[in-house]
């Protein structure tokens, strides 16, 4: 059992390649099938996952399951987990079963629906375990094709455009961040990430076409990887793709897209940017709280006027991981750990959020938040569970979604002040934007009358809500499920980068005694 | 001495005589009924020859004084060659068949084109080089008009005859200047006379000149004017063939040039390669965004393809080398993909190459579609498909060789350039429905389509072992 993550990362696509090769015909019972084997691929993946978790020693700092292979060109195939990457993983494979489930009503190519999923689990799960920078690129960028042909095939009215904007807005950003690690290959003349960790990209002073660059090569890279990263998880002003492709892509697409995809991002700042480039992260920490800020504030603004519930939340999206930002490139303890936190809370409350949406979008074929009112009437039960989420979204103490906030947001005090205002102005405009949705969706009187007949949440839907609701209460009560495994993961990060920091210091110091 | 040289040439010998023979039966014999035989003869002859050339023992041979090289690096690119043109003749049978087109002078045209290829790969000398590229020339200017009674493909053949002639002339002219200034037409003469000081003027106009007349060949931009037209006007196994083994033998024997004749003087013709990269790179993403036709789409996509290849070569020495050989050797397993597809879209008969007609086109050819896909998307250059190994290649030897701003440029360019890959997998999954198209797919073209399609999805493993030849055979040319 030493190749454990080996299974997780290629037991969907295992699965994927069955229903391909194996499965024939588009009838029901064909279907049924296709459904079956990939929620009976996806708990299997997770039950594998559970079983990484359960020997996951969170005290050992180091990388853990490692297993590398050799690839072509001297490069390796290289996977292993530590404390930030483990629950990524575990955040993955849980929610994948949520996203067959709640897929299960769509009749249109249902196999090839199925297929892009499980390729979809298999890139994703890749990403969190790649120790290999390069396999890191490929698996990173992998995963645009098949969320492309998710929006595309399965998606909304204007799925084309919202299709074409995903891609290329991403592999815009990715391409360049390529360039920045074979520059990083061919400067540490490794791609194993665990030697790069340890590599010191110099950040001695460099001039590009004649203007002076501070922090040097590092800013280079740094800016490179953000170029990514920055569209990935999406912060303003890149972030335009994502309302499009939220609310075009169909309900299961959307709650990958949240749950999962934007925590790429997420999790390459904290792989990448702050430990392997910790002086230019440094340098452009200001920037990028004030642009985190700026989306905080701005995209709760823009949520609040939203008429459509989908663009709604994937606005607020962009606001929650505003504070991911906020916490990562604070550098401070509480900052990184309620940035992870937030990530892991964000992922199962916004995959609720969506589901939600698509509940009643499955009923009444529309998301205009006008076309409802007075839900509470004909779903008592749905009312509750929505709005569990948006409390829950809100960041009420008693769910996830507050450990998160207050611990990013006491980093941020500490740090800087105006940016911990700025931050709790959104939070409070998240309130805003989310009651509000909730007052207009859930309650009034019941006057349509196409809602008079609408049904409350069904068996399936209670089954694929009831694990989200069980973790949203359970971090929220317990974050130290949480804490305690990222914590001593996290610590040694922040030594380093401590330490690499002082280092640059002093050598520049010395470089400036020496003029 | 003779019986030695020719030991060296006896591929290339039997090649040309067994050529030549069949265009003598042929003639004097029952001429076109033949021509189905034939066309398979060239086939299995060219493919017994690449496994020939290719098991042969390792080591660098000459001939002639120097004017023939058999090298590791030749034997590699012959093979690719080789492979390529027999697998374009496979493809091309049943599509001369159904528009009456199957003439016995076409095998053998494309064998002396082939011959002509292989010739180029070998030369170590200006005038093998130039006698390889003008009997590789004159077979492609005959095959490109080979549908006589179409307006479209004489007007390609006579285009094609007309600017190739001129870049022909370029390429002499730049030959001459080298002559003149370096007294010899050898490659290892002309490098001896390259001094400390790099090339002087007269050189470096030959070099420049020499350069134009290889970038013609192998369309770059900004000589690249031919390629659409010519893709476009010509029938399309022939379109194939174009796209496929003399692009190879073309960038082949640019990379010998630079190497062998002008190895010291890197920093001059890196500049005309970075150049031509560049321009190639975003001219062939830009101008194919425009465009109706799959084949037109196809020559823009080989024009930027060449730039990335070029980016290989522009970066130089063995690491650079070896990203070129790989980078084509997966350009031609995606073409040979992707042709053996658009042979077979036709509707009622009549070949069709709109794209437009791919509308829905999974719904119509799921099987199809997805190869199709596949390959587009290992075209675009998007991981985990083969296509962007070849693109890493590229982009690390530019890297490597201090051209960051190159591998900037053209990771820009492949962006713009997935655009238009990206809207064929569009249209065929989630466009608007088009009439069906009804071609039935021979079994060969099946088989092809497949096994390029799942080497792209595959050969992310170990790209198929193709790696290790290829660095095998640039480190033959570069030592």
């Amino acid at each position: 059992m030493d190749n454990v993550l080996t299974i997780t990362i290629f037991l969907p696509l295992l699965a994927a390649f069955i229903l391909m090769v194996f499965l024939r015909g588009d009838d029901e019972a064909a279907q049924q099938n296709a459904r079956r084997l990939s929620l009976v691929a996806t708990v299997t993946t997770f039950l594998v996952s559970v079983a990484v978790f359960n020997r996951f020693d969170p005290n050992d700092t180091g990388f853990q399951f490692v297993e590398e292979y050799r690839w072509i060109g001297g490069l390796t195939y290289r996977v292993g987990v530590d404390g930030i990457s483990v629950l990524l993983l575990m955040l993955t494979t849980f929610l994948m079963p949520v996203v067959i489930g709640a897929c299960w009503n769509v009749t249109y190519r249902v196999k090839e629906y199925m297929i892009a999923f499980l390729v979809l689990e298999s890139t994703m799960n890749a990403v969190f375990c790649a120790l290999d920078l390069v396999f890191f690129y490929v698996v990173f960028e992998a995963g645009l094709i098949p969320m492309f042909l998710i929006v595309g095939i399965w998606g909304g009215r204007d799925r084309i455009y919202a299709a074409f904007k995903f891609f290329l807005y991403t592999l815009l950003g990715s391409v360049l961040m390529l360039v920045a690690m074979i520059a990083m290959w061919q400067d540490a003349g490794t791609t194993d990430i665990r030697q790069l960790l340890a590599h010191e990209f110099s950040s001695g002073p460099l001039s590009v076409l004649g203007f002076e660059i501070p922090g040097g090569f590092q800013t280079l890279l740094f800016l490179a990887f953000f170029a990514s990263f920055a569209v990935k998880l999406p912060m303003w002003p890149v972030h335009t793709w994502l309302p499009d492709a939220h609310v075009q892509a169909p309900t299961a697409g959307s709650v990958v897209l949240a749950a999962v995809l934007l925590k790429m991002g997420g999790y390459g700042f904290l792989r990448f940017s702050l430990p392997m480039f910790p002086v230019a992260s440094e340098i452009l920490a200001l920037l990028v709280m004030v642009l985190s800020v700026i989306a905080i504030i701005y995209t709760s603004l823009v949520a609040m006027m939203q008429e459509d519930m989908k663009k709604l939340i994937a606005y607020s999206s962009v606001a929650h991981m505003g504070f991911v930002t906020i916490g990562i490139f604070s550098a401070s303890r509480q900052g990184v750990d309620g940035a992870i936190f937030q990530m892991l809370s964000h992922g199962f409350i916004s995959a609720a959020l969506f589901l939600g949406v698509g509940v009643i979008y499955d009923r009444m074929h529309t998301r205009d938040i006008d076309a409802y009112g007075g839900l509470v009437v004909r779903m008592p039960a749905y009312a509750m569970v929505f709005m569990l989420f948006t409390l829950a979204n809100v960041g009420l103490p008693g769910t996830s979604g507050f450990v998160g906030e207050f611990l990013t947001l006491l980093a941020a005090f500490r740090s800087n002040t105006w940016i911990a205002f700025g931050a709790t102005t959104g939070v409070i405009l998240s309130a805003g934007y989310a009651l509000w949705l909730y007052r207009r969706v859930i309650f009034g009187d019941l006057v349509k009358e196409g809602l008079k007949s609408i049904r409350d949440l069904d068996r399936r839907e209670q089954l694929v809500m009831a694990p989200l609701v069980a973790m949203t209460l359970l971090l929220g009560v317990f974050p130290n499920i949480v804490l305690d495994v990222i914590g001593p993961s996290v610590g040694a990060l922040l030594d380093q980068v401590e330490m690499a920091r002082a280092t640059a210091a002093f050598a520049a110091e010395r470089l400036a005694g020496l003029n | 001495m003779i019986l030695a040289d020719i030991s060296v040439v006896l591929p290339e010998l039997s090649m040309a005589v067994l050529a030549m023979m069949a265009l003598t039966v042929a003639a004097f014999g029952r001429g076109d009924d033949w021509a189905g035989a034939i066309l398979w003869f060239a086939a299995l002859l060219m493919a017994v020859l690449g496994v020939w050339i290719g098991l042969s023992p390792d080591g660098t041979r000459t001939a002639f004084g120097g004017a023939f090289i058999n090298d590791g690096f030749a034997r590699f690119a012959k093979v690719l060659v080789l492979f390529a043109s027999a697998a374009v003749l496979i493809l091309s049978k049943e599509y001369l068949v159904r528009f009456n087109l199957l003439k016995f002078e076409f095998p053998v045209l494309i064998v002396f084109a082939t011959l002509g290829m292989m010739m180029m790969i070998s030369a170590g000398d200006l005038m093998a080089l130039y006698m390889g590229l003008e009997l590789q020339s004159l077979s492609l200017y005959v095959v490109a008009a080979f549908r006589r009674d179409s307006l479209r493909s004489t007007e390609a053949g006579l285009k094609y005859f007309i600017l190739g002639a001129l870049s022909s002339g370029l390429l002499l002219y730049g030959a001459s200047l080298v002559y003149g200034y370096a007294g010899t037409t050898g490659f290892a003469g002309i490098s001896s006379t390259i001094g400390e000081d790099g090339l002087g003027l007269g050189m470096l106009f030959g070099l420049v000149f020499l350069s134009c007349g290889m970038a013609f060949k192998v369309s770059a931009a900004p000589f690249h004017m031919w390629t659409p037209d010519v893709y476009e006007g010509s029938p399309t196994p022939v379109t194939a063939f174009f796209a496929t083994a003399p692009k190879v033998a073309a960038m082949i024997m640019f990379a010998r040039l630079v190497h062998d004749a002008f190895g010291d003087a890197i920093g001059d013709w890196r500049q005309i390669a970075a150049f031509l990269a560049l321009v190639s790179m975003f001219l062939g993403s830009v101008a194919a965004i425009g465009q109706r036709d799959i084949k037109r789409l196809m020559a823009y996509s080989s024009i930027a393809h060449m730039g990335f290849a070029l980016m290989g070569l522009a970066a130089g020495g063995a690491e650079g080398v070896h990203a070129l050989l790989v980078y084509m050797v997966i350009y031609l397993a995606m073409n040979i993909g992707v042709f053996a597809f658009i042979l077979n879209m036709e509707r009622d008969g009549e070949p069709v190459t709109e794209i437009a007609a791919l509308g829905l086109y999974s719904r119509v050819q799921p099987a199809r579609a997805v190869a199709l896909a596949a390959l587009l998307f290992s075209l675009a250059g998007i991981p985990p498909l083969v296509g962007f190994v070849g693109k890493l290649y590229v982009l690390k030897a530019a890297v490597d060789a201090g051209m960051t701003w190159l591998a900037i440029a053209g990771v820009i360019a492949s962006v713009i350039g997935a655009f238009y890959y990206l809207r064929i997998v569009y249209l065929m999954y989630f466009g608007e429905p088009a009439e069906k198209l009804d071609g039935r797919m021979p079994a060969t073209h099946y088989a092809l389509l497949a096994a390029s399609a799942a080497s792209m999805v595959f050969g992310v493993v170990n790209l198929f072992g193709v790696d290790v030849l290829a660095a095998a055979a640039a480190s033959a040319l570069v030592q």
